[in-house]
């Protein structure tokens, strides 16, 4: 926007027709119309977000008696969800599933989003939505349907033995941690190529070909350019696997088993069955605390990582 | 590209590699649809038969029903409420220079990466500690919070090609402010608004932890799925219920991508609006 526009055009309204729209306006201005038009989304976030999850994080410092709340403030919660030996073994596991998840999905991202972005050159519009489809999908039925590919007498187990290959069906496809990490990586692939793509997309050309002018292997070129640029989007690939991954309740609770249940499940436990909120919101404040700290170190890692591959 | 020949080999292991990407992406979700006109109680293989029976059986669960029509009316009024605020929130954030607007744009965006539990847990609290009875408005209360960040980046690219001089025209020929958002403004969006309607609708419809842990005693059609699941001999019209659901979505988010499209193409943007 030229600092002409951003000056002329608000007197430029005012004078010919003071509506209602910039009556209604808190702040006169541009930035107060702007405010204005943003208030009811953010009154709405407001309310429905920032108040319940400040409520969550004061509650994890209450007790709780059967119905009764006592507000005095406690870190006692914290202790528990900190020592606990069930708390404590389930948010290991969380943390080193979404861990594995999340490199998979990476790791298996990037090849795809970098034939998207270098070697597609007629439909990216197309392959983009392809690949997009399935995240739009219902994620319950994505899950469920690994479930009944996994299942002891399910399409996996019946498709082998239909070939020949096995005789009995195997047992330990599901309700496991693996069978976790598989369900989880799948349903979060799209969420990795995007991000990666974008990146990838930006880079210019043109660095490319001055570095194969100047004798740079293709190897050399994707290490030393290609690689390095696309950090930030392999960075928000990282985040947005694996800070939502670690809460996921769906997965663990369909395709887990006992061994393969998460943090998630027992925050469920926690709020709908043994009516300890306060507890429950202790292990979610941890839990995001931890994946908050783990992906700050992770960011922290990546960027210094990247400054030194330049 | 000056590829040249060296790097013959590479483009095609990778597009080979693409390719089987894609089809493990999509694999698993086949299963479903294809099961579901299996002759069978089991979902394995060899294949018996042909059947349309397991969607027979379904126009007689009154439950599925109940919560067909659970869903939808939340998915309508999700759709509607997320696109109202969006509209509101994307025309204020490109329109005009905002003080702190890459911090506002953050913000509507956190329900994103939020785990969505967090967000469920949360609202439950709160709702039952200010003694409001979970019902399905509880439940569209939560999936307008997670709708509006799509919804708002999606109008956002509408609002940004949006070339100004036409509301400045309509303003000079002494048109209201109001009048020429109206009659002039949200025609050109409307291909933008649509989408928006399309794809915030079906978040809603597919949504499932929200409205697990906020319908109360009202399911919505994921929540229903979900109850069905324990229950093997109701598998098939499970897989057949699912079948429909997918369905829905696809051609839902076929419809929204060729509005959006339209709507890139509208104001000019090469690339489909994707970057």
């Amino acid at each position: 926007m030229s600092t002409v526009d951003g000056t002329a055009q608000p007197g430029q309204v005012a004078r010919t027709a003071p509506g209602i729209l910039s009556r209604l306006s808190l702040f006169s201005g541009e930035a107060g119309k702007g405010l204005t038009l943003l208030a009811p989304a953010l009154l709405f976030m407001a309310l429905l977000l920032v108040v319940p999850i400040v409520n969550t994080v004061l509650f994890s410092f209450w007790t709780q008696s059967y119905l009764d709340i006592d507000r005095t403030l406690t870190f006692a919660n914290y202790k528990e969800a900190w020592t606990g030996e069930i708390y404590r073994a389930l948010m290991i596991r969380s943390l080193v599933i979404s861990g594995i998840v999340t490199l998979t999905t990476v790791l298996l991202a990037y090849p795809m989003a970098y034939f998207v972005a270098f070697h597609v050159t007629q439909r990216k519009a197309l392959w983009l939505f392809l690949i997009t489809i399935p995240f739009w999908s219902s994620y319950l039925l994505r899950v469920f349907a690994w479930k009944i590919v996994l299942g002891y007498q399910g399409v996996l187990n019946s498709g082998l033995i239909s070939l020949g290959i096995i005789s009995e069906p195997l047992e330990f496809l599901l309700y496991n941690p693996t069978a976790v990490v598989i369900t989880l990586a799948h349903a979060w692939a799209p969420f990795a190529i995007l991000p990666i793509f974008v990146s990838l997309q930006k880079i210019d050309r043109s660095l490319l070909e001055a570095a194969e002018d100047l004798g740079d292997t293709a190897f050399r070129r994707f290490v030393r350019i290609t690689l390095p640029l696309s950090l930030p989007g392999v960075l928000g690939a990282i985040l947005i696997v694996f800070i939502p991954t670690i809460g996921d309740y769906v997965t663990p609770k369909l395709v887990g088993g006992t061994d393969g249940l998460m943090i998630a499940n027992m925050i469920q436990v926690q709020f709908l069955k043994a009516n300890n909120w306060p507890l429950g919101a202790a292990l979610a404040i941890s839990a995001m605390l931890i994946v908050t700290t783990v992906a700050v170190t992770l960011v922290g890692l990546i960027k210094a990582l990247g400054g030194r591959a330049r | 590209m000056t590829g040249g020949r060296r790097s013959l080999y590479l483009p095609n292991g990778l597009t080979a590699y693409a390719v089987a990407y894609l089809m493990v992406l999509y694999l698993p979700v086949v299963f479903i649809p294809l099961f579901s006109f299996n002759d069978a109680q089991t979902a394995a293989f060899p294949l018996v038969g042909f059947t349309t029976k397991w969607y027979a059986i379904l126009s007689s669960i009154d439950a599925m029903h109940d919560a067909l029509w659970n869903s939808l009316g939340v998915a309508v009024s999700t759709a509607v409420l997320s696109t109202v605020l969006g509209i509101f929130a994307a025309r204020g954030l490109t329109r005009y220079r905002v003080p702190g607007h890459g911090g506002i744009l953050g913000f509507i965006m956190l329900p994103l990466v939020l785990p969505e539990i967090m967000v469920a847990i949360s609202l439950l609290v709160v709702l039952l500690q200010f003694g409001v009875k979970l019902s399905l408005v509880s439940v569209t209360l939560g999936h307008i919070l997670l709708a509006m960040p799509f919804a708002t980046a999606v109008l956002m690219s509408s609002f940004e090609g949006f070339d100004k001089s036409l509301e400045e025209a309509s303003a000079d020929l002494g048109e209201t402010p109001m009048w020429t958002f109206l009659r002039v403004t949200l025609p050109i969006v409307a291909p933008g608004i649509v989408a928006s309607l399309l794809i915030t609708f079906t978040i809603s419809l597919d949504e499932f932890i929200i409205a697990f842990f906020l319908s109360g005693t009202d399911p919505t059609l994921p929540v229903y799925i979900w109850s069905q699941l324990r229950f093997p001999a109701r598998l098939p019209s499970t897989l057949a219920l699912g079948s429909i659901l997918l369905f829905a979505s696809f051609l839902l988010l076929c419809a929204a991508e060729l509005f959006r499209r339209r709507m890139a193409k509208r104001v000019g943007q090469a690339d489909g609006g994707y970057l």
